[in-house]
């Protein structure tokens, strides 16, 4: 009777041992070198898989770093204390870059900005968005039914009791999966440090802007003549701010006549 | 003769993919591309001959011996998982790029119903050594030609105007049904 359960055992593993004997030899024969840094950078990434360096997760970037296709800071999760210790793998010098965080560019909450529309699809910014262009008068502004919330890995961002998405700069890691998400491009990452923004992305000509939205911009130019480094522009009727140029002097915020430039009160803390 | 019918029967009226609907899974994942779909092939014929080879020496020299026939699905596919793991040393070694492009549907020959197909039905019909290796062959080279053949449609499909509802899997699998159809006009052969 026994013998009914050792025979078929003993000989499966037989053949098991047999085969697996074989295929350890082939592995000897038909080895491929791998770099050896690969699996050490990889070790040194945050390992999230959040894809928001623009490869198919960790690994993909590991391998790509190694290649020397991505940078060694590609990873926007670790930021400068990853890319500084890839930096240190890889003997090249650690490329700095300023820390980022996901920024909310639009000033259009449900007291400045009116609804034309009800929505009753799916609770999604981007199923509204192919319904109607989303509810808003203003045809750029946030539609306010938070999927860069639900993109949001990381617990960062929750709605505000305004209508607007709310960005928590200690959990944000400035992964981008927001501003992937986002259908009105309204969510960007800007410098870390940069506390004033516009709040707007509306292209429209001022008179338009003015009767959708209160806090629009309306490309009257006054933040580009007050300003002292130059670094406001307005172009397609919207101003935009070149945040090397800018000192954070605050002159543009004082003179925006809608508030649509606003400066920011968040508490930076610069621990790379 | 009898050998002939075998690899005439596999090719064409039997074929794997288009009458039996064996391996469908790779057949629609690697038939992107041509080049692809020729390698798929190659690798899935070397997997297919051999292991048809290997199956019947497990069958007939350990198998009926000792008694253990019940064991066969489980001892032939410990035979062609072994046999998929070397093709894909091999490949590694010799084409990353084939492999790169080949995938995660390189493995999954492991579990391609087609190459258990083929090792149990040359038990099922009793055939001798010779013409179960000449029968495994002969369904690898029916799986290459459909997966071949489908691939130079779907490279075709790539460039034509497809309503938006049937673009990728729904035309893909329309036109595989189509082709299905034609070679049942081989049916009639033997």
């Amino acid at each position: 009777m026994a013998s009914a359960i050792l025979i078929p055992v003993a000989v499966l593993g037989i053949m098991g041992l047999l085969f697996g004997a074989l295929l350890a030899f082939a592995s000897k024969v038909f080895e491929v070198k791998k770099d050896e840094r690969v699996p050490v950078v990889r070790e040194a990434l945050p390992g999230a898989n959040c894809g928001g360096c623009g490869f198919a997760g960790c690994d993909a970037l590991a391998e790509a770093i190694v290649k020397g296709e991505a940078p060694v800071n590609a990873c926007p999760v670790g930021g400068a204390a990853v890319g500084a210790k890839i930096a240190e793998i890889m003997g090249t010098g650690n490329v700095a870059e300023t820390p980022k965080i996901a920024c909310v560019l639009c000033g259009g909450d449900c007291d400045a900005a009116p609804h034309r529309a009800d929505f009753y699809g799916l609770k999604d910014c981007n199923e509204a968005m192919i319904a109607s262009g989303g509810t808003k008068t203003c045809r750029f502004g946030c539609i306010g039914l938070g999927s860069c919330v639900a993109a949001c890995d990381f617990d960062a961002l929750t709605m505000g009791d305004k209508g607007l998405p709310v960005v928590d700069p200690d959990h944000c890691t400035s992964c981008g999966m927001c501003v992937k998400t986002c259908p009105k491009g309204i969510m960007n990452l800007i410098p870390k440090d940069q506390m004033i923004h516009v709040d707007c992305r509306s292209r429209e000509k001022g008179k338009i802007v003015r009767s959708a939205c209160s806090n629009g911009c309306i490309a009257c130019k006054a933040c580009t003549k007050v300003c002292p480094t130059g670094a406001i522009t307005v172009n397609n009727n919207l101003a935009s701010i070149d945040y090397d140029k800018c000192t954070q002097c605050g002159a543009c915020v004082e003179k925006c006549p809608t508030g649509a430039i606003v400066k920011e009160d968040r508490v930076v803390k610069v621990n790379g | 003769m009898k050998i002939l019918m075998i690899l005439v029967a596999g090719v064409f009226v039997n074929n794997f993919i288009l009458s039996k609907f064996l391996g469908i899974c790779s057949f629609l994942g690697v038939s992107k591309k041509l080049e692809t779909s020729v390698g798929m092939g190659i690798a899935v014929t070397f997997v297919m001959t051999m292991a048809s080879a290997i199956t019947y020496v497990v069958q007939y020299a350990i198998l009926n011996p000792c008694h253990l026939e019940y064991l066969q699905t489980i001892a032939f596919i410990l035979v062609i998982a072994a046999l998929v793991q070397f093709v894909e040393m091999v490949i590694k070694k010799t084409s990353p790029a084939l492999h790169q492009a080949m995938g995660v549907y390189l493995p999954l020959i492991t579990t391609n119903c087609a190459v258990l197909g083929v090792t149990i039905l040359n038990i099922q019909n009793s055939y001798n050594f010779l013409e179960s290796v000449v029968n495994g062959a002969a369904g690898a080279i029916g799986y290459t030609l459909a997966i071949v053949l489908f691939a130079g449609i779907r490279e075709r499909m790539e460039l034509s105007d497809i309503p938006e509802s049937l673009q990728g899997f729904p035309i893909a699998l329309i036109s595989s049904s189509l082709m299905a159809i034609a070679f049942l006009g081989f049916s009639g052969m033997i």
